[in-house]
């Protein structure tokens, strides 16, 4: 199956050897890190964690959004969604090899990663994360590859997916609360010292990663003779509108608990997101983006006129992402740093070098992608969806 | 001599169980050789259930009674100075109330002797160390006979997961090689150098207490770090903490620190 990966356009090659060399780049940035220490990025004694575990913390919401079509199509037997369940399986995979990789280029000796496993501990919720995240990849791996090779041979799957898939909607799930409780349970960082984290992040995830999807199957339905079809992309529109509702209305529920109950600690984080603290403001016209953003788009998909529309739902679903993206990212890892522990500000950007691995990470995601959604729609356009 | 396919695999299985059984032995024998040559531990040794420390900072006059402290620490242990403030290591530094505790510093109208004053801040080994929770390596580990947070610097992998859930910023990461550029002035043999991508703290001087001395801050301290085990009520942080009026920093955490500051002093009780 995976020879239709080998075969196509001129422009497939050019898009295939474009991400090479975007690696490339990020292949060498990284070994300047390797050698000189994370000392090249702007992270610091007091932001210890910045734009990888920020890039992290979105790509696991973007995996276990697939559990959208998943539920639907095997739970619900949505069948509408058969046709492009394997994009949300494959997406999954591309979003959790770039979560691993975010990871281990955050690291200062990743050479010992294996300590993780060498000394298990329990008691760490990284650890956890670490299982649940390769538990995740490989059911993705395995029952995105299996009901593909099925569907090929016009054949139902066989029969011990089905609990695997079953299995993945939990697992789903576990991933991003996992990776929410590795924020939610650190005393003395007010920001993410609270108990909606994991809600907060599942919120986000079925509102971004959603939206992803359907920007891709409009860009396959484009590109290839694969149609994912009206309906199915109007139905994860939806999950997307209710999602990002969802999302933001837990944001505020953040907002009042931190501003009403008059306590400065949980409210600092917020104000040095959105106004600024001791006349440090780098991250407000970021936040007040995501703000404008997340409101805007609720205000096209909620509309039926709107969201219908193509060309106003795919500008809804960019600022979903975009909105998403910088909240869950940066607005969440850095507000957590800031004030540090002694109610001081240093602020983070970050550098060149860490822009170049983080675009050599994201190009690996890209590569995986291409080539799984490659064969994906071979065989979608040779025999179209089989409904099993 | 000629060898059927048979006879080639009924000797390579034999040779195969010989020689993980021989690597067996091997390893057995070198564990059991590094346990017989390890010392005996110092009869000077310093010991206790809890390590903990009272300060009273009321006893350091000047800037140098500071530096006194911070220096004895940072010279033995190798600690690099660095020109980027954001690579800062510190294992022991000074800072004022108001970010000392900065849970209590919305009291404007307080004493203002207590509110101008400096603090001593180093690592709190808790008796709950968040730190500790969430290791993935276990490279930071409370140590079981005596409450210190050790760090492994070999073990860590720099993932800096420590440094977020410590409360009290008493953690640094090598963000840059600390062996380079001259950053540590002279080197101390008796205590490793750090490489890049690990993080390392204050870890109470472990390796002065085996030989049965004080940790260094509060040898050079003159009094004002007082080093001693909080579970014995006859120790003399005990007897400091009955006749003064002490603090920890955030203790509504729950990690339980292990340092206590004197605010109030023993005339007026």
């Amino acid at each position: 199956m995976f020879e239709r990966a080998l075969s196509g356009s001129n422009r497939y090659w050019a898009w295939i050897f474009f991400l090479l060399a975007v690696i490339g780049v990020g292949f060498l940035a990284y070994m300047k890190q390797l050698n000189e220490g994370l000392g090249i990025t702007g992270l610091s004694r007091d932001v210890s964690w910045g734009f990888y575990i920020a890039q992290f913390t979105f790509l696991v919401g973007v995996a276990a959004s697939a559990v959208m079509l998943v539920i639907p199509y095997y739970l619900h037997n949505f069948k509408k969604f058969g046709k492009i369940v394997i994009l949300g399986e494959f997406l999954a995979v591309s979003a959790v090899t770039m979560c691993m990789l975010f990871i281990l280029v955050d690291m200062g000796q990743p050479m010992r990663v294996l300590n993780v496993v060498l000394h298990p501990t329990l008691n760490s919720v990284m650890f956890w994360d670490a299982l649940v995240l390769n538990g995740y990849l490989f059911l993705n791996i395995i029952i995105g590859w299996t009901t593909l090779a099925a569907d090929q041979k016009q054949v139902a799957p066989p029969k011990w997916v089905k609990p695997l898939i079953y299995l993945s909607i939990p697992w789903a799930v576990s991933i991003h609360t996992v990776t929410a409780f590795l924020y939610a349970g650190l005393p003395g960082r007010h920001l993410w010292l609270t108990a909606i984290m994991a809600a907060r992040f599942l919120a986000s995830a079925f509102a971004g990663g959603p939206a992803i999807l359907v920007l891709l199957a409009l860009l396959v339905r484009k590109f290839s003779k694969f149609d994912p079809g009206q309906e199915a992309i109007q139905s994860l529109a939806k999950i997307v509108t209710y999602a990002m509702c969802a999302n933001v209305f837990f944001f505020l529920l953040e907002v009042f608990t931190a501003f009403y109950s008059g306590i400065p600690g949980h409210a600092h984080p917020l104000v040095y997101l959105f106004a600024g603290l001791d006349g440090h403001t780098k991250l407000v016209p970021w936040m007040w983006t995501a703000a404008v953003l997340a409101f805007a788009s609720i205000a096209l998909l909620v509309n039926p006129s709107t969201r219908q529309n193509e060309g106003t739902l795919k500008i809804a679903l960019v600022g979903v992402i975009i909105a998403a993206w910088i909240d869950k990212g940066m607005g969440l890892v850095i507000g957590g740093f800031v004030p540090n522990p002694f109610e001081r500000v240093t602020e983070y950007a970050p550098t060149m070098p860490e822009l170049a691995i983080t675009f050599g990470v994201y190009a690996v995601g890209l590569l995986v992608l291409t080539l799984l959604y490659k064969v994906a729609i071979g065989v979608r356009e040779e025999n179209g969806a089989v409904e099993h | 001599m000629s060898m059927n396919r048979r006879q080639f695999l009924k000797l390579a299985s034999v040779s195969t169980i010989l020689g993980v059984g021989s690597a067996t032995a091997i390893t057995s024998l070198g564990r059991g050789g590094l346990e017989a040559s390890q010392a005996s531990p110092d009869p000077k040794a310093l010991k206790a259930k809890r390590w903990g420390f009272v300060v009273d900072v009321g006893m350091l006059k000047t800037e140098e009674d500071y530096q006194k402290c911070i220096d004895a620490c940072h010279n033995i242990h190798n600690v690099p100075t660095l020109k980027n403030p954001k690579h800062e290591i510190k294992w022991i530094w000074k800072d004022d109330y108001e970010h000392t505790f900065p849970n209590m510093a919305e009291d404007k109208i307080m004493n203002k002797e207590l509110q101008e004053k400096n603090f001593l801040l180093f690592c709190n080994h808790c008796a709950n160390p968040a730190c500790v929770r969430v290791c993935p390596t276990q490279a930071t580990f409370k140590r079981k006979s005596d409450g210190i947070v050790m760090q492994d610097m070999h073990r860590c992998i720099g993932c800096r997961f420590c440094m977020a859930a410590c409360p009290f910023g008493a953690r640094s990461f090598n963000y840059v090689d600390p062996r380079k550029d001259n950053a540590i002035k002279v080197e101390n043999k008796e205590f490793p150098t750090r490489m890049i991508g690990v993080v390392e703290k204050c870890t109470a001087c472990y390796e002065r207490l085996a030989v049965g001395k004080q940790p260094a801050c509060a040898e050079a301290s003159n009094g004002a770090i007082v080093f001693g085990d909080l579970e014995d009520p006859k120790s003399e942080v005990r007897k400091l903490m009955a006749e003064k009026y002490t603090i920890r920093r955030k203790p509504e955490l729950g990690t339980q620190p292990s340092i206590y500051y004197v605010i109030g002093g023993g005339e007026h009780v």
